[in-house]
């Protein structure tokens, strides 16, 4: 029986050793393919059943996300009785919702609360003693999950997003009488009226979606490295982050890189710190040359911090350290801002230029002095500053004050980047000249797609807005 | 009279009416062969056109090509008597073509009038039936009883009443029990289907004054022509060489809205007179004003009724206004500044049956054999009629022959759609079928209806030979031009390239199958079939193929969501289920679920009320009682 394909991650949520993502359906493994790279360059589609795939998941591009096993279960022999890969990787929150959102963009869609369940009964994976429990998720689907979604999308966020529907749905129905009142007067569709309010519409989504970064960063914290050679501060840079807001929100070991992170409130932005015992580590034993773990870290991290020791001349090291923030949202920290100064501020901006470290964005990074080793406590202006340059990475586009409106949950973000995705396909359309109904079906795309945010299906309401707007008839 | 049981007749199927359902349910159980009767009121109003004179136009139009696909009769009728034809929103997609028509109303009638009469098993009589005879159990047909009192027998009887169901006619002030243009009205039949357990709607619907040909000045209006190469409805017809007639366009204006306005007080539905619901899409013009205040100007159209009569119609001024309030909006309007009305406009209001109470075979749920077809549905249109009525007669004739009915599914016809919708969601106004409705237009389109549903029509012996033999010839045709479309090879070569430049094409940079270039913009077959020597196509073929490759990545994504839908309709749900037993169900839905009683869990999901989180609860539900069987019958087994 052909089905659609779901995926979601399957291993509890906060920091584990593992994380999985779990694809269930007919295109499971042709989803699985286009983000997963076996080692031995190998299609899914051709590994055997119940097989372990050692690989990579990997952006679009083929830049990898993280390292990982790939396995693959056939149907019926599943635990939903479909084709299943399971995507193990490194445990990391941000890591698995970039795993899950490539699925997304594989063609898989998000799987509904207890699906996964839902289809094991379905397909008769589950005995019947089990079917109770089965229909009790499916009842939490039912009335919970729209109330949490309605809740979630209380007030003005709502009102926008019903908005922005209405309006598609307005152009649908104005498409649809033209469709099927061709002799009556029914005012033209201008293509170039039609492009304009498509545009603005795809382009307002953009923005919101923009708060979805921020609101990600609010809920799960912005994964922040602390990177420089030894001895140049960061033990007491994380001492005084924690210490500062004595905020200490986790202490999760893990296991396979043996990290431990912890998270600073910085401003009301937290920030989950890669490897606090490492860095401890490091700057205790001296001869440990840091470059090596900083690759690493950076590589991992959303946020560098990266420190400079303000007393000595910039060495190799540092050029190393520079070398690893290119393509990266970094914050550069010139410490120990107390002692007279080897290295200034425009020494070190100049030799960032000469080695063109920029950001992913092409921004060049910023630079703030800090005395960290102050005595007894904390630089209380140098910290000001970097507050307000965290802050101003976590929000980006997203206001402050507007927190309330953030897309906070990844389905919302998903479900508004589809119906970005169909208003574009739109204009495409119209560009091509492909015809009215062919632009209907991009559009009406985009309704749906807006409706699982609302709660509202199409249903008649495309026929009740052609009748109330147009005049129609013999 | 109760014990009067003369007994005129003794039938397999009998079909009461003989308007565009009536006369092809009449025809197609004919023609599978049962001993049909067709009762209608008048012997000179078979398949009268009682409103505007025209055939088609977007859904309507399409509805025309499935029944024709399926062996009915109302194509090749129109194509034989229609004096205009246009291809309607050759702009706007493929799937949205639509072909419409005027026809000659009264060709039109005696055409079909003759096809009716000469075809065998079929009687065609005029009686106005009184009476529903049902078994001794209620629950089954067993004939009908005529006004004189005389009875026909027939386990299988097809209800075609259209408008005529305890008619009533209203001009302003003034009304009179009837049926359409003049007609009688059927008065008893409707109690009886109450009696019967029916139950009724009081629908309403107009239509426009008449207006004498003699008395326009055509001058002042804008002439709209036919189009000479617009194709025809039946895959039958070959060519067609007729006189195109044209029509008129001409509009109202502030001085019209005055007079409507200052006379509303007069109006029935104003009055209240009207008590039954009229369409939203064929609004009276004194609701157009009402409901538009802000609409300086409405549209009409002046279309002849035919070749032999001066009778114009008036499309656009349905109206049930005071006749000398008719006669002075008329006379404001440029065109028809002198026009003499022949036939005044009227609205009729009219008992039809709640069509949830059917199945989609169009039998009605309790009472086996007894089958609704038409208007008499809730819908409105002769072409939404004319698809009932043949899907009435083909599965009347399933039913005398012991098969399984023919249902056709949502994503193969709108034919399908329009009877899932109303045995599924029901209709509070005449309901008209409209492209919108259908969420997998791109598949149901007019130029692909033989494909979509002549084998269908084959299997159930409904197409004939002839026809069958045009049909497979080009469904090869179609399928040895996509192979080669697919499968030939092009390289960028220099000589390539040469050729496309010279046949007004860009070139190609990587090899590609030649059908890829007819995705470009303005690549036709007739270019690739000029540069690459291709074999040429027939017109139709051509067309279809065009599509196919053309709008290939849509149409997948629509047959995946199918796909994905058919999963539910595929899981039954059984005859026997009681909602009151399935746990989680919310209260509305188990209210619907159980007054509807769906057939599948696909058609339980499109039921207004039934949420996605129900149609889960449904399916576990089914699971479990499937398991709780099968351990039922392995326990047997074991003992």
């Amino acid at each position: 029986m052909k089905s659609d394909t779901i995926s979601a991650i399957a291993t509890p949520r906060g920091e584990g050793g593992i994380g999985i993502v779990r694809i269930s359906g007919s295109h499971a493994l042709s989803v699985a393919d286009a983000v997963f790279r076996a080692r031995s360059q190998k299609a899914l589609a051709e590994a055997a059943s119940h097989c372990a795939v050692y690989g990579c998941v990997v952006e679009r591009d083929g830049t990898p996300v993280d390292e990982g096993l790939a396995l693959v279960m056939r149907a019926p022999h599943s635990y939903t009785c479909e084709d299943v890969v399971e995507l193990q990787c490194h445990g990391g929150q941000s890591v698995m919702r970039r795993v899950l959102a490539r699925t997304w963009e594989a063609g898989a869609r998000a799987a509904e609360r207890g699906e996964f369940t839902k289809r094991a009964f379905l397909n008769g994976r589950i005995d019947l003693a089990q079917a109770e429990a089965v229909m009790a998720v499916v009842e939490a689907r039912s009335d919970r999950a729209l109330k949490m979604a309605q809740g979630h999308l209380a007030g003005h966020f709502s009102d926008r997003i019903r908005a922005m529907r209405h309006q598609i749905l307005s152009m649908v129905a104005h498409i649809e009488a033209a469709i099927d009142f061709p002799e009556n007067e029914v005012d033209d569709v201008l293509d170039v009226d039609l492009t304009r309010d498509i545009t603005r519409l795809a382009e307002e989504i953009r923005g919101i979606l923009s708060t979805a970064n921020a609101g990600r960063i609010l809920r799960d914290g912005l994964l922040t490295a602390i990177v420089g050679r030894p001895n140049v501060g960061k033990s007491s840079l994380l001492n005084a982050l924690l210490r500062e807001e004595r905020a200490i929100v986790t202490d999760i070991p893990g296991t396979t890189r043996d990290a431990i992170e912890e998270y600073a409130d910085v401003g009301g932005v937290p920030l989950r710190i890669i490897d606090t015992a490492g860095i401890r580590a490091t700057e205790d034993t001296v001869e440990r040359i840091g470059v090596e773990r900083a690759r690493d870290y950076a590589a991992r991290a959303a946020l560098v911090l990266a420190l400079f020791d303000r007393s000595r001349p910039l060495g190799e090291e540092d050029e190393a350290i520079l070398s690893l923030l290119k393509k990266k949202q970094a914050i550069l920290l010139l410490t120990k801002a107390d002692l007279p100064p080897k290295t200034t501020r425009e020494d070190l901006l100049a030799r960032v230029k000469a080695m063109g470290v920029v950001s992913a964005s092409g921004s060049m990074p910023q630079v703030i002095e800090i005395a960290a080793q102050a005595k007894g406590g904390v630089d209380r202006i140098g910290f000001d500053v970097l507050t307000d340059a965290v802050c101003r990475i976590a929000y980006q586009d997203a206001a402050e004050g507007d927190e309330a409106d953030f897309v906070a949950d990844a389905r919302q973000a998903d479900a508004l980047r589809r119906a970005e995705e169909h208003l574009r396909a739109a204009i495409l359309t119209m560009e091509q000249e492909m015809g009215l109904d062919f632009v209907s079906i991009d559009l009406r795309s985009a309704v749906e797609a807006l409706g699982e945010l609302t709660g509202e299906t199409v249903g008649d309401a495309i026929l009740d807005e052609i009748f109330s707007k147009f005049c129609i008839g013999k | 009279m109760q014990d009067f049981s003369f007994v005129a007749g003794d039938y397999d199927v009998i079909v009461i009416g003989a308007g565009h359902a009536g006369v092809e349910a009449s025809l197609a159980a004919a023609r599978l062969g049962c001993r049909t009767l067709m009762a209608t009121l008048s012997m000179d109003n078979i398949a009268l056109m009682p409103c505007n004179p025209s055939v088609g136009g977007p859904g309507k139009g399409h509805l025309v090509r499935e029944l024709d696909a399926l062996g009915g009769e109302m194509g090749v009728n129109a194509d034989k008597t229609c004096i205009q034809f246009r291809l309607l929103n050759t702009g706007k997609g493929p799937a949205v073509h639509a072909l419409r028509a005027q026809a000659d109303k009264k060709r039109y009638q005696l055409q079909m009038k003759e096809t009716c009469e000469n075809t065998e098993y079929l009687d065609v009589k005029q009686l106005l039936i009184t009476e529903l005879l049902l078994t001794e159990d209620r629950d089954a047909v067993r004939g009908v009883r005529a006004e004189t009192g005389e009875i026909y027998l027939a386990p299988v009887v097809v209800m075609a009443t259209g408008t005529y169901l305890k008619g009533r006619i209203i001009i302003g002030e003034t009304q009179y029990a009837g049926g359409p243009s003049g007609q009688r009205a059927a008065f008893s039949f409707s109690d009886s289907l109450a009696r019967a357990g029916v139950a009724l709607m009081r629908f309403k619907t107009g239509t426009p004054a008449r207006v004498d040909a003699r008395t326009l000045d055509f001058e002042e209006m804008e002439i709209q022509r036919g189009h000479e190469d617009a194709p025809n409805f039946s895959f039958l017809t070959e060519e067609r060489t007729r006189e195109q007639v044209p029509c008129y366009l001409t509009y109202t204006n502030e001085e019209t809205h005055r007079i409507l306005r200052e006379n509303m007080g007069r109006a029935p539905m104003a009055n209240g007179i009207i008590e039954g619901i009229g369409p939203r899409y064929c609004p009276s013009i004194e609701t157009k004003i009402l409901r538009f205040p802000g609409k300086d100007r409405h549209q009409l159209f002046l279309e002849p009724e035919g070749l032999h009569t001066n009778e114009i119609y008036v499309q656009g001024m349905s109206t049930s206004m005071p006749m000398d309030v008719q006669i002075a909006f008329l006379h404001t309007i440029p065109g028809l500044r002198h026009a003499r009305v022949m036939r005044a406009g009227y609205a009729i209001e009219y008992d039809c049956i709640d069509p949830l109470q059917l199945k989609a075979s169009l039998e009605f749920k309790a009472i086996r054999g007894f089958f609704s077809a038409g208007q008499a549905n809730g819908t409105s249109g002769y072409e939404e009629a004319a698809a009932q009525g043949l899907i009435a007669g083909i599965n009347a004739a399933m039913r005398i022959k012991g098969e399984k009915p023919l249902v056709l599914k949502r994503s193969e016809a709108y034919i399908g759609v329009l009877i899932d919708d109303l045995v599924t969601k029901g209709t509070n106004e005449p309901y008209r079928i409209m492209t919108s409705r259908a969420e997998y237009r791109l598949l149901l389109r007019q130029d692909n209806a033989d494909l979509r549903l002549t084998p269908h029509g084959r299997r159930i012996g409904l197409v004939t030979n002839a026809r069958w033999a045009k049909f497979e010839q080009k469904r090869a045709a179609i399928k040895g031009a996509m192979q080669e479309l697919k499968e030939r090879l092009i390289r960028p070569s220099q000589e390539t390239n040469d050729r496309l430049e010279a046949a007004g094409l860009l070139p190609i940079k990587t090899a590609m199958p030649v059908g890829d270039l007819l995705r470009r913009q303005g690549v036709t077959y007739a270019h690739l079939a000029q540069v690459f020597s291709l074999a040429p196509l027939e017109k139709d073929v051509c067309e279809e193929v065009e599509t196919m490759v053309r709008y290939e990545g849509y149409i997948q994504k629509q047959l995946d969501q199918v796909a994905h839908v058919e999963r539910l309709e595929a899981k039954l749900l059984p005859e026997s289920i009681d909602y009151a037993d399935v746990p989680s169900l919310r209260d509305e839905a188990r209210e619907k679920l159980a007054a509807i009683r769906p057939h599948s869990v696909g058609q339980a999901s499109r039921i207004s009320g039934v949420s996605p989180a129900d149609v889960s609860v449904l399916l576990v539900y089914l699971e479990q009682r499937r398991r709780m069987r099968q351990g039922e019958r392995g326990g047997e087994t074991r003992v």
